[in-house]
């Protein structure tokens, strides 16, 4: 510990910490942490739109007009028309539903899975830790989208499919962070004094160590979920994510990938994808520096 | 030490370091924390001064002012600092630069962490050769081969191509000396330099800088909150709190008449290792805690504490000289009245609650309540390759004990010598790798957990760090409240009471059921800890360095507490420690641990008198005591070197490597721990053979 | 890493014989798979009708041989594809690589030294937008604009249609192209690399640059920093000498991690940019789902990945000399 750090002040006991102008705080903290409410706005603005989508999209996503193909933007078809005269702008708002429930479920799921793993690894030691964090060891011995890929294609194109063959990739991660997260807090004097008072295994994993590894737990999920998303949209984009004509943002993408002059059939959508993967990698980011002590005194 | 004569000489001449009025602030969120606020010493020539005072005092702020070493968001906001008549705020970047490690080194308190892992130790040293003096770097490198050897190093040629962790941390503090005397500074700032160090390597420590002072006449500036060891090094001191100096002058004089009442509670509230404690072993404390620095006091910062306080402290005090070299910041002794003695005060003060006579100590012969048989812990070390060798770290080596109903034993030993894993084996937070446990007479060394269970409400620990002992997540009433209800002692409303009891028993406001751990300070999470401790209702309690943490008033109120809990609640603890004045003081009986093994147990009063054991008469020897006249009657026993490794312990007896008596017998033969009188154990070859040596 | 070797066959064995989408269909097309004779016929002649086992053990004997099997839609051997396919990858990634590190490094070091300023904030924002932008989109994106709507770059493939590849050497046209001495096809391939490797490079840019800063800022905080001004070194050596070392611990881990999503970009980026490499051939295998080739690719992935990280932990024992040298 530096020296710096010993001379702050010493924690305050109960009621003896000033007053604080509060609104000064609110500013501070604001410009401290703009781009992670960027984030949250960018991130709160996709789940209204996927949840209101059918209802706000101007057209229907598979309505086919072939006497209006490859439009450019006007104020008919806000974003243009692609290959089979659908409206690119109609296809975009519903195609926000599925690659936010896909990014959503595979990193939920994933993490469920991955922190019992991990957990469960960590606290029973010896055999089983050794053979769950090998398997882990096996999973993470391929790059995730070459792996999901495979599977993928092994699977079947669909959604689903897609998104069972990311799980299979994406559990393991979380299984290493709640490893590591579980014996750093096992060692700590709280735990061995729940130890001393006779907690079982289970309500010391659950109550006392779990509530204390939330902060990089929560970082993980928020910035995975853009990951997630990402690698979702990279897959439809080769095409083995959704079954046309459900629009999905990497498989527009790919429809448009060769209209070099028609930019807009793919260029939106893609764009689309930058925003919330970037919304949830800003919020992310700001999560992690709030949760950071070394910054948070500053 | 040096010469009081010489200062009178220097007198005349303007002083080495002369700091004015110097005002440091931290600009923080919650506002300005004027961390250092007005700040006025000087520093002669060749001259060894000492700041002392407890943490958030701005001491340390004050040395890094010096060569402007402060990192946002602190700011020195006013003052000056004359170096040799140069003012050290006006300078620019490269003169600032020449004056860093080149006329003022600084050494800090952790050697771990000083010097950088990745840079072999050469490097290190001769890059700061290098900055200051024309010389090549071959030359550099043989000036810092002297240099390492000069400090104790052993075969520094080899030595020096080393990486830091290679060396242990005594020794990384004899680099961190080497690199602050290779430009032959004329003022070293040394903070905290010992405070990471067991006490024998700060024994050899602090002998190194009183020769390097008297050897090249530089002027040493020792931080410490350790009176013991700045009345061990400097000749003069300056006491802080509340970021100004409230008392300067002479080690003698201040130690023998302190004049402001801060001093006074400094050398009074530290149990001294030459004095039996007596009968009511309850320190001198004085009330609450350091000053908010957001909110500091309008009058004299102390008053809210002061046991001597008068109407006047409502107003500020200057520091103002009451003698030669002397001068204090109090109203009451401005006007040249000293401060009561300890044993004066002690008289006039409220009687212990419980009288102390009616503690109850086991009878000889009765059952202890706690025995342990031949315990051992071993680590086992990840495997170098698959086939590779299967080494174990020998934490705990076959360590014999036993604790009587009521009593206090002390458990003294230096890091690693396995007493926080011996802990942790008789509540069983680890598995025993052999050996018993006896608690009241059963085994309960290889009990499984369900079997455990019932017992451990009658045997319970408290930690050592209080901000990682406590759940941060959970509210102080719910710490409180979870192992009541687990073990089923209380249901409903009555959960509630008790918790209210308990905090009032450690003496804390019950409000603070409500509130979180992190909203209190470090003394009063030991508290909590405590009560956390007491909701069960044990009969034994394992205390592993409960108070090296704590700033030296917060220790003697955490003190103070377990030995009122002990003599109304009737406990039995086992206090485990590294520092001896304290353990003398609270502990009935103690236990000498070395590298996992017992080295010496006998009473408290006999071991300190007639220790039998070369470890413990070192031990003792290398405690610094805050008292010029004891300390020149005492003879000093420097252990060379570092404990050996655990892994690979010495055959025979394990102290052998670093004993002054050894012979070839203690390499052979690993000593038996044998009772020479009634009730004292030593495991040695000649118990009693340092006899001349003290 | 025998061991975890013999299991990525293992793995990758299994995904493709245990899972429902039949090659056959894929392969065969509705007609002929209606067609029971030539069903059994494909399966003999594939090996698919022996028991499960033995197809493995067929399939782990000719990796030993170095025989990855044959590509159902080349009808070449897989090993022939891969090794005709992967100069150009290799390619395409080292110089993708090279530009993230030589930019990412410096930025980050610089981000973390002047914490707060402006070129930390717009590092901040370039490496936080360079993870979060889809690959293939960029690379869409940088073509329609430079080649389609500015027409200052080449298009797609490695070298424009009016040149002839140089003599093979080593596959790597840069290289090949100036040892024959033909710098106006060196010239043309490094016009040709500039689209593909700055799409390739974004996102591992902005890992490296993002792990640079916070490793940077860790080792700035350290007491050996202070100990370095105390000692009155200049501010440079402090940050070159003392603090950088140690903040490329962390950043060197990120090797393996920075090869994956180079490789992932690959598959993504060449599909776009018509580029004849690795990428574009595991994507053609998984469209038309052809399992010798996409075991082969997946198998041969996993090994790199795992060498790359075992050189990883090699020189992580060279930067830091508290790892235990074996």
């Amino acid at each position: 510990m530096s020296a710096l750090a010993a001379t702050r002040t010493p924690a305050q006991g109960v009621g003896e910490t000033p007053p604080v102008d509060g609104q000064r705080k609110l500013r501070r903290q604001l410009r401290r942490y703009w781009l992670a409410v960027l984030g949250a706005i960018l991130v709160l603005a996709w789940i209204i739109i996927a949840i209101i989508a059918p209802y706000i999209a101007p057209y229907p996503y598979d309505q086919i007009d072939l006497t209006q193909r490859l439009l450019p933007p006007s104020a008919e078809h806000w974003l243009g028309t692609d290959m089979l005269g659908r409206d690119v702008f109609s296809r975009l708002l519903v195609g926000s539903r599925i690659s936010l429930l896909a990014g959503f479920s595979v990193v939920l799921i994933g993490a469920v899975v991955g922190t019992l793993v991990g957990g469960i690894a960590a606290y029973a030691g010896g055999r089983i830790e050794e053979l769950m964090m090998r398997l882990t060891d096996l999973v993470l011995c391929f790059p995730p989208i070459i792996l999901a890929m495979a599977i993928a294609a092994a699977l079947g194109i669909g959604a689903t499919n897609t998104v069972i063959a990311m799980l299979v990739v994406w559990w393991p991660k979380f299984a290493r962070l709640a490893r590591s997260l579980v014996i750093v807090q096992r060692n700590q004097e709280y735990v061995e004094a729940a130890v001393t008072i006779g907690y079982g295994p289970g309500r010391i994993l659950l109550r006392h160590i779990l509530p204390n590894s939330m902060g990089p737990m929560v970082v993980l999920v928020t910035l995975d979920v853009g990951q997630a998303i990402l690698t979702f949209s990279g897959l439809s984009f080769l095409g083995l994510g959704v079954i046309p004509p459900v629009p999905e943002w990497g498989a527009m993408v790919a429809e448009g990938r060769e209209l070099i002059q028609q930019w807009w059939v793919a260029a939106f959508p893609g764009f689309a994808i930058l925003t919330v993967v970037m919304g949830f990698n800003f919020l992310g980011d700001g999560v992690r520096d709030w949760l950071d002590p070394r910054s948070r005194t500053r | 030490m040096t010469d009081p004569a010489m200062n009178e000489t220097t007198g005349s001449t303007a002083p080495l370091l002369e700091v004015n009025d110097l005002q440091v602030h931290f600009h923080t969120d919650n506002g300005v924390v004027r961390a250092v606020d007005g700040v006025s010493f000087h520093v002669d020539a060749g001259e060894t001064v000492g700041i002392v005072g407890e943490s958030g005092s701005g001491k340390s702020v004050t040395a890094l002012s010096i060569i402007r070493l402060l990192e946002e968001p602190s700011r020195i906001a006013g003052g000056e600092i004359v170096f040799r008549g140069d003012n050290v705020l006006a300078m620019d970047k490269e003169r600032i630069r020449s004056l860093r490690g080149g006329e003022v080194a600084m050494v800090f308190q952790d050697p771990m962490t000083s010097l950088n892992p990745v840079i072999r130790v050469a490097r290190q040293l001769v890059e700061a050769l290098l900055v200051h003096r024309r010389i090549t770097p071959k030359a550099a490198r043989g000036r810092a081969v002297g240099l390492l050897g000069r400090m104790g190093i052993t075969a520094p040629d080899r030595a020096i191509d080393n990486f830091p962790h290679e060396f242990s941390g005594g020794m990384r503090q004899r680099v961190m000396l080497a690199m602050g005397f290779g430009n032959e500074p004329s003022l070293l700032i040394a903070d905290e330099p010992t405070t990471a160090l067991d006490v024998t390597i700060q024994a050899q420590i602090l002998d190194l800088l009183k020769e390097l002072n008297s050897d090249f006449g530089t002027a040493v500036l020792m931080i410490s909150h350790d009176l013991g060891v700045i009345a061990n090094v400097c000749s003069r001191i300056i006491v802080m709190y509340g970021g100004e100096v409230v008392e300067e002058g002479s080690i003698e004089e201040l130690l023998s008449d302190p004049r402001h009442p801060y001093t006074w509670a400094l050398i009074n509230a530290v149990p001294r290792l030459d004095r039996d404690p007596g009968a009511d072993r309850r320190l001198t404390t004085i009330e609450g805690t350091p000053p908010d620095a957001l909110d500091m006091p309008k009058g004299c910062r102390f008053a809210p504490r002061c046991p001597f306080r008068i109407a006047r402290c409502d107003e500020h005090p200057s520091l103002e000289r009451i003698g030669p070299r002397r001068s204090t910041r109090c109203w009451v002794t401005q006007a040249g009245e000293p401060l009561p003695r300890r044993e004066e005060h002690a008289a006039r003060a409220a009687p212990s609650p419980v009288d102390p006579a009616s503690r109850q100590l086991p009878a000889d012969g009765a059952a202890p309540l706690l025995e342990v048989r031949g315990l051992v812990k071993h680590f086992p070390l990840r495997r170098q390759g698959f086939f590779g060798p299967q080494e174990v770290i020998h934490a705990v080596d076959g360590v014999d004990l036993a604790v009587g109903q009521g009593e206090t034993v002390g458990l003294v030993g230096e890091s690693g010598c396995g007493k926080s894993t011996l802990a942790r084996l008789i509540t069983r937070i680890h598995n025993p790798t052999a050996g018993k446990i006896l608690f009241e007479g059963t085994d309960i060394a290889q009990r499984s957990r369900a079997e455990m269970r019932p017992l451990r409400r009658r045997m319970q620990m408290i930690f050592q760090d209080p901000f990682a002992s406590l759940n941060p997540r959970m509210t102080v009433g719910d710490i409180l409240a979870e192992p009541i209800r687990f073990h089923g002692l209380a249901q409903g409303r009555a959960v509630n009471e008790r918790v209210q009891e308990l905090l009032a028993l450690v003496g804390l406001n019950p409000r603070a059921a409500g509130s979180y751990p992190h909203e209190f300070s470090g003394g009063q999470r030991q508290r909590i800890g405590t009560a956390r401790a007491l909701a069960v209702d044990p009969q034994l309690i394992v205390a592993d360095e409960p108070i090296s943490s704590l700033d030296v008033n917060i220790q003697a109120q955490v003190i103070n507490l377990f030995l009122d809990l002990q003599q109304r609640l009737g406990l039995t603890f086992l206090f485990i420690a590294h520092d001896l004045a304290v353990v003398r003081h609270i502990s009935d009986r103690i236990v000498v641990l070395y590298l996992g093994k017992v080295m010496e147990t006998a009473p408290a009063a006999t071991l300190f008198e007639e220790p039998l054991h070369p470890y413990s008469v070192s031990l003792i020897s290398a405690v610094p005591i805050p008292d010029v006249e004891a300390e020149r009657s005492r003879r000093r026993i420097l252990l060379e070197g570092d404990p050996p490794s655990a892994i690979h312990p010495p055959s025979g007896c394990r102290f052998r490597t670093r004993c002054p008596i050894a012979r070839e017998i203690c390499a052979a033969e690993m000593p038996p721990l044998q009772e020479h009188r009634p009730g004292h154990f030593a495991a040695c070859h000649f118990p009693g053979g340092m006899g001349e040596w003290r | 890493m025998v061991v975890m070797i013999v299991l990525a066959t293992l793995v990758v064995f299994l995904i493709s014989h245990l899972v429902p989408a039949d090659p056959i269909l894929a392969q065969l097309g509705d007609m002929q798979a209606a067609n029971p004779a030539m069903v059994a016929a494909y399966r003999a002649r594939w090996g698919l009708d022996l028991p499960i086992w033995q197809q493995y053990l067929i399939f782990l004997e000719g990796l030993v041989h170095g025989n990855f099997g044959v590509s159902i839609s080349t009808q070449r051997p897989v090993l022939d594809d891969i090794l005709q396919y992967a100069p150009a990858t290799i390619e395409l990634s080292t110089i993708a690589f090279l530009l993230s590190v030589i930019i990412g490094v410096p930025l980050g070091v610089i981000a973390a030294v002047r914490r707060d300023s402006w070129i930390d904030h717009f590092a901040r924002l370039l490496s936080l937008v360079g993870v979060s932008a889809p690959t293939f989109w960029l690379a869409f994106v940088v073509l329609a604009l430079f080649y389609g709507g500015l027409q200052i770059a080449p298009g797609p493939g490695r070298l424009d249609v009016v040149y002839l590849p140089p003599p093979f050497v080593t596959g790597l046209y840069l290289i090949d192209s100036a040892l024959a001495g033909q710098w106006d096809v060196f010239r043309n391939a490094a016009a040709h690399l500039v689209l593909p490797s700055t799409v390739l490079a974004a996102t591992t840019l902005g890992l490296i640059t993002r792990t640079t800063r916070a490793a940077m800022l860790e080792s700035l905080g350290q007491d050996y920093v202070r100990v370095g001004r105390a000692k009155g070194l200049k501010d440079r050596t402090i940050i070159i000498r003392h603090a950088l070392p140690n903040a490329l611990i962390p950043v060197v881990t990120l090797g393996g991690l920075a090869y994956a999503v180079l490789l992932s970009g690959t598959v993504l980026t060449e599909t776009i940019f018509s580029w004849p490499g690795l990428g574009r051939y595991t994507f053609r295998s998984a469209v038309s789902l052809d399992f010798p080739a996409i075991m082969g690719i997946t198998f041969l992935v996993a090994v790199v990945y795992l060498v790359i990280n075992l050189i990883v932990d090699l020189s992580y024992a060279l930067l830091d000399p508290r790892v235990v040298r074996q």
